[in-house]
């Protein structure tokens, strides 16, 4: 198909879109008003149970089992990308060399380092209470970890980022949360009920299973971030074509 | 026009999204395009969820019930679909790579044939 044809059938199938989106638009309600008898049942099921944060209530408490699939999609895709990007017969593995650093990029790294852990871990830990929870904490940690990288290099990246126990971590943390889900049948619910004592409204220890799934999450979410960018980091900066056959080699 | 300027926009990010992907020239470039159309749906789903004068679904700094909040369901479900999406961007870059290894390119109109 040329390109001008390719762009006439693209052209016709957006304005029939936008016709069909603009009339389903006109029919939805209103923007900033509307009812939302679902928002306000999850309000008065997160305040019965004790839970601050109504959106970790939502995720960790009233649909846990949705979570669980999504966690499962990050362990399964992250597995995917270690399968995909991992050494091939025909490349080379190259020990790095050390770069020069900035003085002042170093001092900023290293300075910054300790306190986006801290507020890594503080989000996670504070997931019912406050907005965050397990997944952006544990973004927040695996980041502060390769600051490492960009403050020294990735040599000393490599000193703290033992690849197996990440990996192992990504696992624990997915069976942390199917271990918090058996807690519920123990105690004769159904898989992942909240059952645990709900604690005081608004303190660390309030939510039941909610802190626990969250620091599962946040386990999985640090380790599998690490994992990840260490293997595109491996592609860019370890893995080397062999030979110049590389390119068009068939196989 | 106000009260569906915010949907409006959600389906002109997500169309903006289409072009680039039917007009990429390069893998890379493909995938950012999947992403910004994936960005039209948390535009939806906060607009969809917003409520005039609401504040965040977060009860920890006042009173419960004290002030109108936005609907906590559709904030779930954005979570959701932010990790999800940043992860499958993960795999099909990674899948990007593997494609400019075996076949020296990544231009989407130069991989037609099949290579074994």
């Amino acid at each position: 198909m040329s390109t001008a044809l390719r762009r006439w059938v693209l052209a016709i199938g957006a304005a029939g879109l936008g016709a069909l989106l603009v009339g389903a638009f006109a029919a939805l309600p209103d923007f900033g008003t509307g009812a939302h008898p679902y928002g306000d049942r999850a309000t008065s099921e997160s305040l019965a149970r004790h839970t601050a944060n109504v959106v970790s209530a939502v995720n960790f408490d009233q649909r846990a089992f949705d979570t669980l699939g999504e966690e499962s999609i990050l362990f399964a895709a992250v597995l995917g990308t270690v399968v995909l990007l991992r050494q091939t017969r025909d490349e080379d593995r190259v020990p790095p060399g050390s770069a020069r650093v900035d003085p002042w990029v170093r001092r900023y790294a290293l300075a910054l380092l300790p306190v986006a852990l801290v507020t890594g871990l503080y989000v996670v830990a504070h997931g019912q209470l406050s907005p965050g929870g397990g997944f952006q904490g544990g973004v927040i940690a695996a980041t502060a970890v390769h600051l490492l990288y960009i403050g020294a290099d990735y040599r000393a990246l490599e000193r703290i980022r033992p690849m197996g126990l990440y990996e192992v971590g990504d696992a624990i943390g997915e069976a942390g949360y199917l271990l918090v889900g058996v807690v519920g049948l123990l105690a004769g619910a159904s898989f992942l009920a909240n059952t645990l004592p709900h604690g005081t409204f608004n303190t660390l220890a309030s939510g039941g299973t909610v802190p626990l799934l969250n620091a599962a999450v946040g386990i999985e979410v640090a380790c599998a971030v690490v994992v990840l960018v260490s293997r595109f980091l491996d592609q860019a900066v370890e893995i080397t074509d062999d030979a110049k056959s590389g390119k068009d080699g068939a196989r | 026009m106000m009260h569906v300027l915010p949907y409006l926009v959600a389906g002109w990010i997500f169309l903006v999204g289409c072009y680039g992907l039917a007009t990429s020239r390069h893998l890379v470039h493909a995938v950012g395009c999947l992403s910004v159309c994936q960005a039209a749906t948390y535009v939806l789903l906060l607009a969809v969820g917003y409520r005039t004068g609401g504040t965040a679904p977060v009860n920890s700094d006042m009173a419960p019930r004290s002030r109108p909040l936005v609907d906590p369901v559709v904030q779930a479900l954005a979570l959701t679909d932010v990790v999800v999406g940043a992860t499958v961007t993960a795999l099909l870059l990674a899948l990007v790579i593997q494609v400019a290894k075996r076949h020296g390119t990544a231009d989407p109109d130069e991989l037609s044939e099949l290579r074994g």
